[in-house]
């Protein structure tokens, strides 16, 4: 995996159309970029055949960059235009990247249905635990007494575990990892877009220059770290007593079931309403 | 929809329904049955939609349809991821529709400047009903005029049909498709509650004689293609997702490629083009009917079912003697606008019927030059109920 050059990167970005790009020093959406293009190398998938959907906010400038048939859309509403995408071309790969507030705020009714109906997409939400491109305001994962601009006295709000939330809406693959482990978010990206069916993956970021400074987070790499320290693998996370295990953030694929896909269900309804049996 | 490979599944009871072959036959039909196999006839293989008093029976037939056909229907889990599914299924290739009525329209609102700001082509059919807010879901009203171009943010060149019939529903859901595909845009179908929910005798044309537009594909290698390419009348081709352009598309204010820009000059130009598309494009795009207008001392402007209650009445006055024409646009937007300026010089007076609280009259108004301009008499009601063509007489003969 960490054979992949950094010349492949490369090739799939846009770099005579939009670059510089908006992204602040030391934030990690570029780490999480960086992921999905080295996981599509890997897999070698036909550039062709991908469509990368976003909403708005930071990790919803993605798609620009990317060198993909992309579409950026309305503020949490890319799970739904990827479900018509999917829906008209179910052989196409639908990725859909999206933050915190994008997915789990406005979008969050997108998010559960999608989940629910366990269609074929691949969401990849970069949760940075603040509106980052409005400039710091509090999320439904703004942790509990942290500091955001609306939220000047302390956030009073208990926040989303999003991997629980997917998996409560009926998700068949949820998995959780940081932007500190890069090589494993490529790892999840790859095992994401393999799982025929609703996947998401969520990778918890760091925003230094906003919420950071706002939390007195430190620097960039102090975040990094405090990734690397404060989370634990799923494995380590079943082992360890609970006191050892609170306030972590559990790292791994929580879970991975095949059920029926969407896009199969309808294909075979299709055949029904036409006088077939589906055999 | 390619079709994947399948596995047994147990025999589901479906819902019986007539055959399409029967319904295209001499029979009592509904609006909204005529706008949904329109929709079929257009071409189109993708709706979206959530279920909303009086516009349901569209979806239902769909849902039905369809599936038989290789189509695609959806029913979402709102409008807003209605009109967000079909327009990323129009990027995709599709022919998509989705169908509502007036809370579920204003929920759209967003998503239609999106549609019109991406170029991408979908059509939204709005069956009106009563408002503001929930109001009254089974009735009549007339107050979406200036919703259906104005309801998004920002400037939006709209296209807007409004057909009187349920014939006319039909063939105007055609039209809309057409339209869509070919100015590369959101079109709204204005529907009555009355005209979706009304039966009448209609015989269907021949699939075959019916004229059908396509969205113009690229032809030329990829790294030409600019998504927002100009030519003399700003229709450009445009490419599907999975086609090999591999474009961008974006709600930001974009460049020619379909990349964000802050730049005053490409700002520009973009929103002239999405002007222009549709303003120099008028004679295509406006419909107008015109009845008795000849010799006629006194004119009626109105649309939709309004406009059937103002064809009685004039039917009525003409046969009492008086000199009464009517103006009715198929096209609400763009306003026809040159017809409705010579109807105004070539009159005394014009009786805006509407229900609602004066929308169409307002255009009227800002048309209305010199005082050698006919005057205008408002008739208006919001209550639900219907301005009938006794209503409509009276006012003809107290200003004869």
């Amino acid at each position: 995996m960490a054979s992949i050059p950094q010349k492949v990167v490369h090739e799939y970005l846009r770099h005579d159309k939009k670059f510089p790009h908006v992204w602040c020093a030391g934030c990690s959406n570029g780490i999480v970029l960086g992921a999905i293009i080295r996981a599509i190398a890997e897999m070698e998938l036909n550039r062709n055949d991908i469509v990368m959907v976003s909403g708005i906010g930071c990790s919803s400038r993605m798609p620009v960059y990317i060198d993909l048939n992309t579409l950026h859309t309305l503020h949490g509403r890319a799970i739904a235009y990827a479900t018509g995408v999917k829906m008209y071309k179910p052989n196409m790969k639908v990725i859909v990247v999206t933050g915190d507030g994008d997915c789990t705020a406005i979008g969050g009714n997108h998010l559960i249905h999608a989940a629910r109906r366990n269609i074929d997409l691949t969401v990849i939400l970069i949760n940075n635990n603040i509106y980052g491109m409005t400039g710091g305001q509090a999320s439904p994962t703004t942790p509990h007494d942290a500091i955001a601009t609306t939220a000047p006295y302390g956030n009073i709000e208990p926040d989303f575990d999003i991997c629980q939330l997917a998996m409560g809406a009926g998700a068949s693959f949820v998995a959780r990892t940081t932007a500190f482990h890069a090589i494993e978010t490529q790892n999840y990206v790859k095992e994401a877009l393999n799982h025929p069916g609703f996947s998401l993956l969520e990778v918890v970021s760091a925003c230094p220059v906003i919420y950071g400074r706002m939390n007195k987070k430190g620097s960039a790499p102090d975040m990094m770290k405090a990734m690397r320290d404060n989370s634990i693998p799923l494995t380590a996370y079943e082992k360890l007593p609970k006191e050892q295990t609170e306030g972590k953030i559990i790292r791994g694929i929580l879970r991975r079931e095949i059920r029926p896909e969407y896009t199969d269900e309808y294909a075979k309804l299709c055949v029904r309403a036409q006088g077939g049996d589906n055999e | 929809m390619a079709s994947k490979t399948t596995k047994k599944a147990k025999p589901v009871e479906t819902i019986k329904e007539e055959p399409i072959e029967i319904r295209r036959q001499m029979r009592l039909m509904q609006g909204n049955e005529a706008v949904a196999i329109g929709a079929l006839d257009a071409g189109v293989n993708f709706f979206a939609g959530y279920p909303i008093t009086p516009s349901t029976e569209i979806a239902e037939i769909l849902a039905y349809e369809l599936p038989k056909r290789g189509g695609v229907f959806i029913q979402m889990e709102d409008e807003i991821a209605s009109i967000s599914a079909i327009t990323g299924a129009s990027l995709a290739g599709a022919k998509s529709l989705t169908a509502t009525s007036g809370p579920g329209f204003s929920l759209m609102q967003e998503g239609i400047g999106y549609a019109k700001i991406t170029e991408t082509p979908c059509v939204v059919v709005n069956v009106q009903r009563v408002g503001p807010s929930t109001g009254m879901p089974t009735s009549p009203a007339q107050g979406d005029i200036m919703q259906s171009k104005w309801g998004s943010h920002g400037d939006s060149p709209a296209i807007v049909l409004y057909p009187d019939s349920v014939k006319e529903s039909y063939e105007l859901t055609i039209r809309a498709v057409n339209l869509a595909e070919k100015y590369r845009t959101c079109v709204i179908l204005l529907m009555d509650e009355v005209i979706g929910h009304m039966r009448e005798a209609v015989a269907l044309p021949d699939v075959a004689n019916i004229r059908i537009i396509s969205r113009i594909k690229p032809t030329i290698p990829p790294n030409w293609y600019k998504h927002y390419d100009e030519n003399q009348k700003y229709l450009s081709p445009l490419a599907s997702f999975g086609d090999g352009y591999r474009f961008n598309v974006t709600g930001l204010t974009h460049d020619q490629l379909g990349f964000p820009t802050n730049k005053k000059v490409e700002a520009h130009d973009m929103m002239e083009r999405l002007r222009k598309k549709i303003s120099y494009n008028i004679r295509d795009l406006v419909q107008i009917e015109s009845r008795d207008m000849e010799d006629a001392k006194i004119a009626i402007f109105a649309a939709g079912i309004t406009a059937r209650s103002a064809k009685s009445a004039v039917a009525a006055a003409r046969a009492e003697g008086i000199p009464v024409g009517l103006l009715r646009p198929l096209t609400i937007w763009p306003f026809p606008d040159d017809a409705v300026r010579k109807m105004l010089r070539n009159v005394d007076i014009v009786i805006v019927p509407e229900l609602n609280q004066g929308q169409l009259i307002q255009e009227l108004k800002r048309l209305t030059k010199d005082k050698a301009d006919g005057d205008l008499i408002p008739i208006q009601r919001a209550d639900g109920a219907l301005i009938t063509p006794l209503d409509i007489l009276r006012v003809i003969r107290e200003v004869h």
